[in-house]
């Protein structure tokens, strides 16, 4: 007898349908699965073997075929094993098969007939509505991942007895419903008012924020330009609704999401190690999964001691800096991710980290100061707008008793910001002033005479290049935008300046 | 063959020294006549390699080929019987017997500044701020072209529009070390550069001390930033010693090691000196007073706040504005040359570099 069981598998950030077809025939007793299974899909008949054993059902003594449709892309992962139990037991009549229709499962069993949580479930459940499937079964500890998509009758199932059950018709369960907790007020456990000092940087990472602009932290070993860093996705706009979804589904398919876990709302914070290698970063793996450029997407990317990362892997951060998005291409296929993340890097001034330092002379030769600079430099700093030198806070300012602004009131400031880019860039393929493409760049943000007056100048006294003025430009436009004001005037250019110390003559 | 053209020639054999030189032309009566010499007559007044040497480099070489070959690389070549040759320079026991120069020769009132290559941020400081108020004043800079106090002293004179000389270690058409290549060029469109050596030499650890020799034969005064013990600088000022020059050093921190040399000095009775003024005071020259530009009273606030440097936090902190204004006033100041900044995000007053 045979019976169908809908499921779907994921590739890239889209998942697409696989339909489980399982053959229960006579013959000499056996279990095969074919449609390009990998090893953890291979193992799924021993773990259903048993599951079914274990769940007080029986495992036909016949010749078993399972065929996962399309019999032509690789499959993988454990998450068919729940699809494959319940289209043995439909085939074998333990169920009656017509409760199967409408429904699609997903989830990984163990030995003992529990149901495990598995990756890429936001994906299945977007795809299962697309499919037509009106019902979801899905492990219950991703069932409240599952019903972020409305209209669909989300299951949650702790094991293949309960499933079995249910589809038996002898147990009722009832939909998952997203739990409606606010999302909207998670607790930071960071805020910018914990940083004491550093107006500079403060002031910096705001602009940052509020432009969408990259940002390079220079400073001596601590000095505070990683409690900086983390502070930075607190002053960043909470994420819209789909942007969550998109940033969660990218979590779903990394296996990332914390345990239970429901939408991000928060622009995420990821700081990759700089032994990290370019796999990791931009993503990998025969059926390529997210790396840490777009588990960073919507977020904060920081990229600590930036001179250490290798220089193959800065280099390839190139295209998702440029467009957003990372295009992995894989002899199985061709996957794009997206990455628009802001990105934070830091780097010590100079290999003993103490150039510039107060409390220590720094013993660094020229030619090490050089080398060490110019590894950072080339195609990452291009696109980094701002530089910020992090200085050490002197002890009397640490003691200070003032209160500090929270990341709450500067976000609101940044919003602000946000709302004038948004007006600005309407129809535009564009959102923040950091994307303004060169061409028009001195029209969109165009200076008066004494402003211009003033760039010439300080290009001519400070050897500012003519792509440095660019960057100057777009951050002196966000830097209007969170003045309010309609025009760029000449305290927004000259504070603009200051955010370009590496570019200066050395 | 003219004396002049004697002295090119003569220069311009390597593996002599400029000492063995002056000695044949003294004992012979003249350069003409160390060229013209026989090999056995050369031979017993120094040794068989000298007198090699000699012979095989003016079988080979006549004065127009060398001239044609520094004109070639923009240069001319002035001997030691030319009358513009430095006066100063004629004094020392043994002068280059010619010198390639490009741009200008340094003018009669002329000061060394020299120090360590790899000195401390407030070495960098006292190096620029002494060639800036010393270029000022009309007193030409003289210097290497090194890294560190070097290149100060050379920056600090041209942003006062003064006349620096650098003395190279090296041919005229070379620049060393590389990265002085566009601070060469301003140095000599402003003042000159100056080597002993024919074009295409490179820079070799011995031509430094005879380079030192130099500097402190054309200086009236030699001032040292910052020197370890072993330095070159004091080399220079060994040099300006036994020339009867004078011999400034500036002092510093005691647990900064690139000081040794200069408190040695100190120790050993050079003038101690703490800016331009103590060297323009005892060369009789009247110092002359940077233009000031007029500051509304915000940002003179900002300036007299920087009495040491102090980074754009201390200033938000000192002076209780917001760091967008601040920064911004900073960047107006730094345009007007007021302020300066530097590596490390401190802000200093005078002009950037």
């Amino acid at each position: 007898m045979l019976a169908k069981v809908r499921s779907s598998s994921v590739l890239g950030l889209e998942a697409y349908p696989v339909e489980v077809q399982v053959d229960v025939a006579t013959g000499l007793p056996s279990f095969t699965i074919v449609g390009l299974p990998d090893a953890a899909v291979q193992e799924a008949k021993e773990r259903v073997r048993a599951a079914i054993k274990n769940a007080n059902y029986e495992v036909p003594t016949r010749r078993i075929t399972v065929n996962l449709a399309p019999a032509d892309v690789r499959k993988e992962g454990p998450a068919f094993d729940l699809p494959i139990a319940v289209g043995v037991l439909a085939a074998t009549g333990q169920i009656p098969p017509e409760r199967c229709t409408g429904t699609a499962f997903l989830g990984e069993l163990g030995l003992d007939g529990s149901v495990r949580p598995v990756s890429g479930v936001l994906c299945a459940a977007l795809a299962a509505l697309q499919m037509g499937v009106q019902r979801l079964v899905v492990p219950a500890e991703n069932a409240e991942e599952a019903a972020l998509v409305p209209d669909l009758e989300v299951y949650g199932v702790c094991d293949l007895l309960q499933t079995a059950r249910f589809l038996s018709g002898e147990l009722r369960l009832e939909p998952v419903r997203h739990n409606g907790k606010d999302p909207d007020d998670p607790a930071d456990e960071v805020d910018f008012a914990d940083v004491r000092g550093q107006e500079h940087a403060r002031r910096a990472l705001e602009i940052a924020a509020a432009g969408g602009h990259n940002v390079l932290l220079v400073g001596p070993p601590g000095s505070g330009k990683t409690m900086l860093a983390r502070r930075l996705p607190t002053i960043l706009p909470p994420l819209e609704w789909s942007e969550a979804i998109e940033v969660t589904r990218i979590y779903s398919i990394a296996g990332a999401l914390p345990a239970r876990g429901s939408l991000i709302r928060r622009p995420p914070f990821r700081a990759p190690h700089h032994t990290a290698s370019a796999a990791a970063l931009l993503g990998g793996g025969s059926v390529p999964r997210p790396g840490e450029v777009s588990l960073a997407h919507r977020g904060v990317l920081f990229l600590d001691e930036l001179p250490e990362f290798h220089r193959d892997v800065l280099e390839a951060l190139r295209q998702p800096l440029e467009e957003g998005r990372v295009v992995l291409a894989r002899a199985a296929a061709t996957v794009t991710f997206p990455a628009a993340f802001m990105l934070v890097a830091a780097m010590n001034p100079c290999p003993c980290g103490h150039l510039g330092d107060r409390l220590r002379e720094c013993s660094c030769t020229p030619t090490q100061v050089r080398r060490y600079q110019a590894k950072a430099s080339g195609p990452l700093l291009d696109r980094i707008d701002l530089h910020v030198e992090v200085a050490r806070v002197p002890s009397p300012a640490l003691l200070e008793e003032r209160t500090l602004e929270p990341s709450s009131v500067i976000r609101e400031r940044v919003l602000r910001a946000r709302r004038l880019q948004q007006e600005r860039f309407t129809d535009r393929p564009y959102r923040t002033n950091a994307s303004i493409p060169a061409r028009i760049v001195r029209k969109v943000c165009g200076l008066d005479e004494p402003g211009k007056a003033l760039l010439r100048a300080a290009m001519d006294r400070l050897g500012l290049s003519a792509r440095s003025c660019d960057r100057i430009l777009r951050v002196a436009r966000t830097i209007a935008d969170l003045d309010g004001s309609e025009r760029v005037t000449t305290a927004h250019v000259a504070e603009a300046i200051q955010y370009r110390s590496l570019d200066r003559r050395p | 063959m003219t004396e002049q053209d004697a002295w090119i020639l003569l220069n311009a054999i390597p593996g002599v020294c400029p000492r063995t030189k002056h000695r044949l032309t003294a004992a012979l009566g003249g350069p003409q006549h160390v060229l013209a010499a026989p090999r056995d007559h050369l031979r017993e007044l120094a040794t068989e390699a000298v007198a090699r040497r000699i012979v095989d480099f003016r079988q080979q070489y006549d004065p127009q080929t060398l001239r044609d070959q520094a004109a070639s690389v923009g240069a001319r070549i002035l001997a030691l019987s030319d009358p513009d040759y430095p006066a100063a320079l004629r004094t020392i026991p043994d002068p280059p017997l010619a010198l390639y120069v490009r741009g200008r020769i340094p003018p009669d009132v002329a000061v060394a500044v020299v120090g360590t290559r790899s000195p401390s941020q407030d070495g960098v400081e006292v190096a620029y701020t002494m060639a800036l108020d010393l270029g000022a004043s009309g007193v030409c800079v003289l210097s290497g072209l090194a890294r560190g106090i070097d290149a100060a002293a050379h920056r600090g004179a041209l942003e006062a529009d003064g006349v620096t000389v650098a003395v190279l270690g090296c041919g005229i058409d070379r620049v060393w070390p590389p990265e002085h290549a566009p601070l060469a060029r301003f140095i000599q469109e402003q003042g000159g550069l100056l080597s002993e050596y024919p074009p295409g030499t490179p820079a070799l650890r011995h031509h430094f001390p005879a380079r030192n020799r130099i500097l402190a034969g054309l200086a009236q005064a030699v001032v040292v930033v910052e020197a370890r013990s072993r330095s070159g600088a004091l080399i220079t000022a060994e040099f300006a010693l036994e020339f009867g020059r004078e011999v400034f050093a500036v002092p510093g921190s005691v647990l900064n090691p690139r000081t040794q040399g200069t408190h040695q000095l100190l120790r050993d009775g050079a003038h101690l000196a703490t800016g331009a003024a103590d060297v323009l005071d005892r060369l009789r020259i009247r110092p002359r007073i940077r233009d000031v530009a007029s500051l509304g009273p915000e940002e003179q606030a900002l300036v007299d706040l920087l009495e040491e440097p102090l980074d754009l936090d201390d200033l938000v902190r000192a002076c209780g504005r917001s760091s967008s204004a601040v920064a911004a006033m900073l960047t107006a100041l730094e345009v007007q040359g007021v302020v300066r900044r530097l590596p490390g995000g401190r802000y200093v007053r005078g002009p950037s570099g």
